[in-house]
C-alpha cells in the first residue's frame, strides 16, 4: 500500500513521531498541546463564530480563514484539561497554517494514521483529529467559494 | 473481606454513611499519606496525555486504553498481564492502591472494577477524583515516579461476580437491570454517547426492562459521590432496587456502569450488581436480541 504524500511540514511532524519510542511520542504531543496558539481577540471575543467539533472527545472549536491569495489561516479553541485534543488541533496548525487552500486540500485524510499513534491514544481520539481536518478541508473548500 | 490493610481507613464522617467506607477516601486522607510506603497511588484519565501535565506527587499512571485492556481481543488482560502491570507500577498484592482521575472517577471507578476481577484485596477510590485536588489548590507534579517493580502474584480473572456476559444478560431479562447512558441513548434517539459518534451501534434503544439511571447523577458539583441519603433517593426510590436485588448495569462499553456498579456494591451495599461491560456496543449490534425503544423501560 502505498502511503499518500504529506507536505513537507506535516511529514517532518510525521517523522519525528515516529522516530521515537512509545512513550517519547506522548511527550511530543503534550508539547505540541502546549504550544497551541490562543484564540485572537476577534475569535475570543465572539465564540459563536467557531465551528463546534462534536467528534472530539473534549470541546473543540475551530476557525478557519482564506485569504485572498488563497492562504489559509487556522485558529483552535480546547480546554487545558483536554491536553490530547489541544496536541492534535497544535499538530494541525503547525503542519497547516499558512500554507495554500489547495496544499491544505491535498492532505489525505489518512495523515492522522501515520504519526504512530494508533497504539498510545483511543482510535476515537484519532478520529476526532480526521474530523477536525475533515471540517477544515470543508471550510476552505466553502470560502474559496 | 480484606486479607491485608495496610493503612488505616479515612474516619471522614461522610464516608461512614456508606456501606464499604473502607473503599473510598478523601483528598485530605492521600494528602496525608502521601508519604506511606504501603500506599501507591494511581491516575486514571479518559485523557491519556492529563497525567502528564502533572498528578498527585508520586501517583503513578494507569492507562484503560493500553494498560487494562487485552490489545486484540475484547477483553481484559489476563492473570499474567495483571501482574506484569502491577508489578511494573511498583504494586505489590498488599499494596493499599487508591485510584483516581478525571470526570467525576469515571475512569477511575473502571478501573478499579478491573482490579477487583483480580481480587486486589485493598484498592480504593479518591473521592472528587482529580477536580476536587486541583480546585482545593494541593501540589501537583510531572515528576514520574520510579518505583521498584513487585513479585505481584498471577491471579486468575474471576468474572464470575461482577461481570456479565451477553448471555448471562439474556437470562436476566425480567431481573432488575440499569442503563446509565444518556436520556437519548436510551431511548434510541441517539445511536452513540452525544459527542462520541463513533463508538455508536447499529440499533439504538435499550435492553427491554432496564431503568434509565444516567451514571453521573451519583455525582455532585465538585465530583464527589453524593451522600447516601441522596443516592438512595435515586438508586432506590426512583430506579425502585432493593439492596438484595440481583443486579445487571450497562453503558456503552462498561466504564461508565463501572461507576454505577461502585456506587451501588460499595456505597449502598448491594451484593449481587455485575458489569455486562459488552453494553450497548455488543447488544445493539448483536442479531435478534430484543430490543426496547422510548423512554419507558
Amino acid at each position: 500500500m502505498s502511503t499518500p504524500t504529506l507536505n513537507p511540514r506535516l511529514q517532518e511532524i510525521a517523522d519525528d513521531f515516529n522516530a521515537m519510542s512509545g512513550k517519547d511520542r506522548l511527550q511530543l504531543l503534550l508539547e505540541f498541546s502546549a504550544e497551541l496558539p490562543a484564540l485572537p481577540d476577534r475569535y475570543a471575543e465572539h465564540h459563536d463564530l467557531l465551528e463546534p467539533v462534536p467528534e472530539c472527545q473534549s470541546p473543540l472549536f475551530l476557525a478557519v480563514e482564506v485569504e485572498p491569495d488563497a492562504t489559509v489561516h487556522l485558529f483552535f479553541e480546547a480546554p487545558a484539561e483536554a491536553p490530547t485534543t489541544r496536541g492534535f488541533a497544535s499538530i494541525l496548525h503547525a503542519g497547516l497554517d499558512g500554507l495554500t487552500a489547495d496544499e491544505v486540500l491535498a492532505t489525505p485524510g489518512e495523515f492522522t494514521s501515520q504519526l504512530g499513534l494508533q497504539d498510545l491514544v483511543s482510535p476515537l481520539r484519532l478520529r476526532g483529529m480526521a474530523a477536525m481536518l475533515a471540517r477544515i478541508k470543508r471550510q476552505v473548500r466553502d470560502q474559496r467559494g | 473481606m480484606r486479607l491485608t490493610v495496610a493503612l488505616p481507613n479515612d474516619s471522614a464522617a461522610k464516608l461512614q454513611e456508606y456501606a464499604h467506607p473502607e473503599m473510598i477516601v478523601t483528598t485530605d486522607w492521600v494528602a496525608e499519606h502521601l508519604d506511606d510506603p504501603g500506599l501507591v497511588v494511581a491516575e486514571s484519565d479518559e485523557d491519556v496525555l492529563l497525567y502528564e501535565t502533572g498528578h498527585i506527587p508520586g501517583a503513578v499512571k494507569l492507562d484503560w486504553h493500553t494498560e487494562l485492556n487485552d490489545p486484540v481481543t475484547r477483553d481484559y488482560v489476563d492473570g499474567p498481564g495483571f501482574a506484569r502491570l502491577m508489578s511494573d507500577k511498583g504494586i505489590s498484592r498488599d499494596t493499599t492502591l487508591v485510584l483516581y482521575g478525571d470526570r467525576n472517577n469515571w475512569w477511575a471507578a473502571y478501573a478499579l472494577w478491573v482490579c477487583s476481577l483480580f481480587g486486589h484485596p485493598d484498592v480504593r477510590l479518591m473521592d472528587g477524583g482529580r477536580a476536587k485536588w486541583i480546585a482545593e489548590g494541593r501540589p501537583l507534579s510531572t515528576e514520574e515516579p520510579k518505583r521498584p517493580p513487585t513479585d505481584y502474584p498471577v491471579i486468575d480473572r474471576d468474572d464470575s461476580r461482577i461481570r456479565a456476559f451477553q448471555d448471562q444478560v439474556l437470562a436476566h431479562l425480567g431481573q432488575p437491570m440499569i442503563d446509565v447512558r444518556s436520556p437519548g441513548e436510551y431511548s434510541g434517539e441517539l445511536l452513540h454517547m452525544p459527542d462520541y459518534p463513533q463508538e455508536g451501534a447499529l440499533r439504538g434503544g435499550h435492553i427491554p426492562g432496564a431503568r434509565s439511571v444516567p451514571w453521573a447523577r451519583a455525582a455532585a458539583e465538585d465530583a464527589t459521590f453524593r451522600p447516601r441519603a441522596q443516592l438512595e433517593a435515586i438508586y432506590l426510590g426512583e430506579a425502585g432496587l432493593r439492596p438484595d436485588d440481583d443486579v445487571v448495569v450497562y453503558c456503552r462499553i462498561g466504564e461508565r456502569s463501572s461507576h454505577t456498579w461502585f456506587v451501588l456494591t460499595h456505597l449502598l451495599g448491594f451484593e449481587h450488581v455485575r458489569n455486562y461491560d459488552g453494553s450497548w456496543t455488543e447488544w445493539g449490534n448483536t442479531v435478534r436480541v430484543p430490543i426496547t425503544r422510548g423512554d419507558s423501560p
